[in-house]
């Protein structure tokens, strides 16, 4: 490795880490402007979310539905398209995968039930997209508005259907069937992390294949770079927007799938976990790369897990959490910004 | 079904309709000027609930209506203006920033309350009205549209001073050319950052208003994440009026109408679920625009920052 390519290497590490590190500072500085002490706080989330043995394997669980849920806005965002409805399409998978898996599970062999599932939530996922998907492909209709008006329709229709179809009616509080733990997807030896997450890693690395070294993924790329020399190279737009849109939400369905035949069992009434509207961010800090996705979904689950202990021990509510990750993604787009400014009056 | 035709019911929609659509109504008015513009505000469900949120604790604090909608704007604009450094000055990616302001405004205002009401949820006092003389005396109408806060008569009369703005006046002008083609305004001399600047300054004091609107007049409380949405409906209303005042009016009005129909319904009698209810107006969303989605228009540099001399 020559001089300059570990330079390159050091100044992509320096934008990454420094963004993270601005944000835990700023992180900080409003926990003690709320009277709540930062140390112990960041100290707790490191402890519970990484360093206790159930803590981390909780963490490395939490990443099977984030990273498939990446995994999808991976091809979206470098498609070009702001599939920004995540969180319908994953909990209307999640709801029915729930309700088909208790009935099939006496069924039909665990090799069979799970292929089933995923399929199906898959399934679902994509059919969540189709109507944005044919606005923006025959009337050109920015796919924003319409992926979060469907993602609000999804999770009220997510409810009815917990509380009115699919509602076990042997408990009290409205919820689906609980699937059998040991009809649940395998532990990987000794922990409680379940072979959902090697699927779901394997997904992320498949899709950034698929983005960076097939000829659909270069397809998408144009089309998400310039839309209108896609029209001139003979692309079939279309098609090609249908594709994107139920692939990027079949993956969020599949997330829904594996967290409920993973670790959940049912879903209960008003569960919303909103992970898409989080996700979004760590898939721009990564800049749609599979593996920075990874590592940065890594980071975020253990902000999460801990940050789930520290709110019970330290009483800072989670919703630290959330502005934890708009700073995260403010300082990351100044640190970008000021950069390209350097580079811009280096050329000139 | 004869419940559904007496006044009490009547009344009791519209005047929900009123009280529900008047924030999408401020909203939409400011989103409209935004897009206009050519940014795309994507922060305005932040920019709301932070004015939900300061609105409603000044409101209580200083036990005037008056002071909590001015600080709920204020703060509105306030956000704005984080939008403005990092999308009008460093021409960052309007759709991140958008999220990420939603995302913070959030977790902030979530923490704040947390933080200075712990578990207990005020609620504000009745709100002062302005029943407007002889019009509010009228049956089924009269309490429902003319005896309301200040407020929503501000953002009816909002409507039409927009009306006239943008279409005869040079700020107007400016600004559907700062959307259009920003090139042509900076050639003619003006500032296409400052014009953007100022349109999503006011966006957010119009949002933050409509958030204060929201809790302390139409809730009497804040709730974290009580906005649930308002925004993007605000952001559909304007994209769906086309640059038109009066289509947002009535926009809102219908878009309230639907959120209303769950309390009247109770005043009926009639027990629907409150998830059906809640699909209804994003529901119509998506209907309108399969219906009349080839009718929507937006700025051509819509959501593209500006930058001078690249094409």
């Amino acid at each position: 490795m020559n001089q300059s390519q570990a330079g390159a290497i050091a100044g992509s590490a320096v934008r990454v880490l420094l963004p993270v590190l601005l944000a835990l500072v700023a992180g900080g500085l409003i926990l003690l402007a709320l009277g709540a002490d930062p140390i112990a706080y960041y100290g707790y989330v490191v402890q519970r979310g990484l360093l206790s043995p159930t803590g981390l394997e909780g963490s490395i669980t939490r990443m099977a539905p984030l990273l498939l849920i990446a995994a999808g806005l991976i091809v979206a965002f470098r498609a070009g398209l702001w599939n920004l409805g995540v969180d319908g399409q994953y909990l209307l998978a999640t709801v029915v995968v729930a309700a088909l898996a208790p009935v099939l599970a006496p069924l039909v062999p665990s090799w069979l039930m799970i292929p089933i599932c995923l399929a199906v939530a898959f399934a679902v996922g994509a059919a969540w997209s189709v109507i944005p998907a044919f606005l923006k492909a025959v009337h050109g209709i920015n796919e924003i508005i319409s992926t979060l008006m469907m993602s609000f329709l999804g999770v009220s229709l997510a409810n009815i259907l917990i509380k009115i179809v699919f509602n076990d009616t042997t408990t009290t509080v409205p919820q689906t069937e609980t699937l059998a733990v040991e009809d649940r997807l395998s532990r990987l030896g000794d922990s409680t992390v379940h072979w959902g997450v090697i699927l779901a890693v394997l997904a992320v690395i498949g899709v950034h294949y698929l983005m960076g070294h097939t000829a659909l993924g270069l397809r998408l790329q144009i089309i998400g770079s310039n839309p209108r020399t896609a029209i001139h190279a003979g692309l079939n737009v279309k098609r090609l927007t249908f594709i994107a849109f139920a692939l990027s939400a079949g993956l969020a369905g599949v997330g829904g799938a594996i967290d409920v035949i993973g670790v959940q069992g049912n879903v209960r009434a008003d569960y919303n976990p909103a992970y898409g509207i989080l996700v979004i961010p760590l898939v721009f800090l990564a800049r749609f790369n599979g593996f920075g996705v990874i590592a940065f979904v890594f980071f975020f689950a253990v902000l999460m897990i801990g940050g789930e202990s520290a709110a019970r021990r330290v009483g800072v509510p989670n919703f630290f959490v959330l502005v934890l990750v708009a700073l995260l993604l403010t300082f990351l787009a100044l640190v970008e910004y000021l950069d390209h400014e350097r580079r811009q009056k280096r050329a000139a | 079904m004869d419940a559904l035709f007496t006044e009490a019911f009547i009344g009791a929609l519209l005047f929900g309709a009123v009280t529900a659509g008047v924030p999408l109504l401020l909203a939409g008015l400011g989103e409209q000027i935004s897009e206009k513009a050519g940014v795309l505000n994507i922060g305005i469900e932040g920019m709301m609930l932070v004015g939900a949120y300061v609105g409603f604790t000044v409101a209580y604090y200083s036990e005037s209506f008056f002071w909590g909608f001015l600080a709920g704007g204020i703060a509105g604009a306030a956000v704005a203006a984080i939008m403005v450094v990092l999308c009008v000055y460093a021409s960052m990616n309007q759709i991140v920033v958008g999220i990420g302001i939603t995302l913070a405004a959030e977790g902030m205002t979530a923490l704040e309350h947390h933080y200075e009401f712990s578990r207990s949820y005020p609620r504000l006092g009745k709100t002062e009205t302005w029943p407007i003389p002889g019009l509010s005396d009228l049956p089924y109408v009269g309490n429902a549209f003319f005896n309301h806060s200040p407020l929503v008569y501000f953002g009816v009369v909002l409507t039409f001073v927009l009306v006239w703005l943008f279409r005869r006046t040079h700020v107007g002008l400016n600004l559907q050319a700062a959307g259009d083609k920003p090139a042509a305004l900076d050639a003619a001399g003006v500032s296409v950052a400052t014009t953007r600047a100022l349109a999503v300054l006011s966006t957010g004091f119009l949002a933050g208003l409509g958030g204060a609107y929201l809790s302390s007049v139409a809730g009497g409380l804040f709730l974290p994440f009580m906005t649930g949405g308002a925004g993007f409906i605000a952001i559909v209303l304007a994209m769906l009026a086309r640059g038109k005042p009066t289509w947002v009016l009535l926009g809102a009005f219908l878009f309230g109408a639907s959120l209303s129909l769950t309390t009247a319904m109770q005043v009926a009698g009639i027990n629907v679920p409150t998830d059906i209810i809640q699909m209804l107006p994003f529901a119509m969303v998506i209907l309108v625009l399969v219906a009349f989605g080839r009718n929507s228009r937006l700025p051509p540099a819509l959501g593209l920052p500006y930058r001078r001399g690249e094409r």
